[in-house]
């Protein structure tokens, strides 16, 4: 197996990703996307460790933090979501224009 | 190494497969017009990349995939999803317009072309070689190593990481919870 397979697919899922950060209106969707480039650094971060060949598996240890990370994240951004769906009455990030002059 | 030599293979037909797959759903997930659908598509995705994970012989990243994220944080996409009251149906109001989309594209697929040029141009041919005989046997991480080396080598990032996730925790109740004097006064104020 070539580690190039494995940096270009984590490559091509990331760039998916940031597509649909930067198309998509709603805020979950958004999120949704997030999770798809958190998936592809993760790709990279055990090719990388099986790359090296570490014994200490630094790489799939950080894979594992990134998840956890992830998982925070997806329940700090659902419940901020929630707030503003509450006082907006709207899921769409185009219209969270409070702090525009 | 000669395409024809890649492709016969096994390991490589099998990532393949799995390549094709994660990339097809995960572009579904981006584009579909259905709130669910793009969340269905994503646990695809997911899945995909837990098995390259088990392709590469990370069986508990791969587990650990499967999870937390298809078991939990899908869960809780799908119950914001169902309080934030998005539309069920097909939609076309969940992505910006064709002005926006095609310079998105296009800086997209900018991004990928550098990554990509990057990563051919600094890796070439380079193979993930099988893992010397040690700690790894036949290339497979075992679980035990990377237990092992989470608690020695790595524990204070490990104990760094419950902390946040404790703050995560609280965060998330204090911010999804409803204001307890706020709904006091609506209770009033219909009252009266």
């Amino acid at each position: 197996m070539l580690i190039n397979q494995f940096l270009l697919l984590g490559a091509a899922l990331f760039s998916l990703g940031v597509y649909g950060v930067l198309t998509r209106k709603n805020a979950v969707l958004v999120l949704l996307s997030v999770e798809l480039m958190l998936a592809a650094v993760n790709i990279n971060l055990v090719a990388f460790d099986r790359y090296f060949v570490d014994t200490e598996a630094a790489g799939q240890v950080f894979a594992l933090f990134v998840i956890t990370v992830a998982a925070a994240e997806v329940g700090i951004g659902l419940a901020i979501v929630l707030l503003i769906f509450r006082v907006r009455k709207s899921a769409n990030v185009d219209e969270f224009d409070l702090m525009k002059l | 190494m000669i395409l024809t030599d890649w492709f016969t293979m096994p390991e490589n037909f099998v990532y393949s497969a799995i390549g094709v797959t994660m990339l097809a759903t995960a572009y579904r997930v981006v584009t579909t017009r259905n709130v669910v659908h793009a969340v269905l598509h994503l646990v695809a995705a997911l899945a995909a990349s837990a098995a390259l994970f088990l392709l590469l012989g990370a069986e508990f990243v791969a587990w650990t995939v499967v999870l937390v994220y298809i078991g939990a944080v899908i869960v809780l996409f799908l119950f914001g999803i169902m309080i934030t009251r998005a539309p069920l149906g097909v939609e076309t109001e969940l992505s910006h317009p064709r002005r926006i989309r095609i310079p998105a594209a296009i800086v997209s697929f900018a991004l990928f072309l550098v990554i990509g040029s990057t990563m051919v141009g600094a890796f070439k041919d380079d193979v993930i070689e099988p893992a010397p005989q040690g700690t790894m046997e036949f290339g497979i991480t075992r679980t035990a190593d990377v237990g092992q080396s989470i608690f020695q080598r790595f524990v204070i990032p490990f104990e760094v990481v419950s902390v946040l996730l404790l703050a995560a925790l609280i965060g998330a109740i204090v911010l999804a919870r409803k204001d307890p004097t706020e709904e006091e006064s609506e209770a009033t104020g219909t009252m009266r």
